[in-house]
């Protein structure tokens, strides 16, 4: 009896090893990618997703980081066996009732350190399902394997 | 961003020198959002005639389609544009969601790989645009990512736009969720398929043209 019960736990630490294993999150701050231009910060998250990890960023890219991105993840689709593209999404740490004072505050701070209230989830399609996204929350559905 | 300096600069010189010639007036949005059914809907109502097919499965459009010298009338005055139906714009594409349609494996691949350049195509045409309108599916979360990111697009190159919250027929869609994820922007409900509140969309269509010369 003493004996089955241990060969339950191995498979269960089995188990769980394997799934972290699939699945690596990579913290980046916003210093990371601040001074590389738009080539340098898509050759560095590209690199990461894939690598199958899900980045999250400190901030936000720009509207053109973001489309010439898609872009990119395009050209990879049907040349790169199994990417599939990639999910991303932002969300801000901003409110929804802001005053004119506040409203100019965020903006004279963001021409000055970038828009580091924001976070940035970006990862492929492969390990993210869907990233559901409203005003106040984000939820990553992962692929079940 | 040289596109982005080049296309400010031919926009600041037409402004100074006078009217440009025909306005592009580009459709934008993610796959079924409904781009094609309101091209349609247009080209029908003012020329008489279809644009491009509609489906249900995703990326039907998978190439540009331009009707030139559309021309609507709103109180006397007429207008001139010409439209631009892009493929819809989406981050990721797999071949086996086109399988569920009932497509076979090789048509799968083929029908995702021209949706992978269709999508190119369309980021291309941007920069070319005078004014857009971003098509939305108002029974879906207006918060997708790829709206986000056309619409910060169209800002960055100072591209006046109109948000259109499409299929408010359907019990599911809720306009009002649209204009909270949208505050800055005039968003116009209406249905493509039923040809509900084309008059409100046509007045704003008219004003964008305008905004846009």
């Amino acid at each position: 009896m003493a004996i089955k019960s241990k060969k339950k736990v191995k498979k269960r630490v089995r188990t769980s090893r394997g799934v972290s294993e699939g699945l690596t999150i990579h913290f980046m701050p916003f210093s990371e990618i601040s001074n590389e231009d738009s080539i340098g910060k898509i050759k560095k998250v590209m690199g990461l997703v894939l690598a199958n990890k899900i980045i999250i960023l400190q901030g936000k890219l720009s509207p053109d980081d973001e489309v010439r991105l898609i872009e990119n993840s395009m050209t990879l689709i049907g040349n790169i066996k199994g990417f599939q593209g990639l999910e991303i999404a932002t969300i801000s740490g901003e409110g929804d009732t802001i005053n004119m004072f506040e409203k100019m505050r965020r903006n004279i701070a963001k021409i000055l350190i970038g828009e580091r209230d924001k976070i940035t989830i970006i990862g492929p399609a492969t390990v993210v399902k869907d990233i559901k996204r409203d005003p106040k929350k984000m939820e990553l559905m992962l692929q079940r394997k | 961003m040289i596109k982005i300096i080049k296309n400010f600069a031919r926009r600041l010189f037409s402004g100074i020198f006078g009217q440009r010639g025909e306005v592009k007036m580009g459709f934008y949005g993610s796959p079924n959002a409904g781009k094609t059914s309101l091209a349609n809907k247009i080209c029908q109502d003012w020329l008489g005639e279809d644009l491009g097919s509609v489906s249900k499965i995703p990326h039907e459009t998978r190439e540009v389609q331009i009707k030139e010298k559309v021309v609507i009338e709103r109180g006397g005055k007429k207008i001139e544009f010409k439209l631009i139906d892009t493929p819809g714009i989406a981050t990721k594409i797999d071949f086996e969601d086109f399988l569920k349609f009932g497509m076979k494996k090789k048509e799968a691949q083929n029908r995702a790989k021209q949706a992978t350049q269709g999508i190119i195509e369309s980021i291309k045409w941007l920069d070319d645009m005078d004014a857009v309108i971003v098509l939305l599916d108002a029974s879906s979360n207006p918060y997708s990512q790829v709206n986000i990111t056309i619409i910060g697009n169209l800002v960055a190159r100072n591209i006046p736009v109109l948000i259109v919250a499409n299929k408010i027929d359907l019990k599911k869609s809720d306009i009002k969720k649209v204009q909270g994820a949208f505050p800055e922007y005039e968003v116009v409900g209406i249905s493509a398929k039923t040809g509900e509140n084309m008059d409100e969309f046509y007045e704003e269509l008219f004003k964008l043209i305008k905004k846009a010369r």
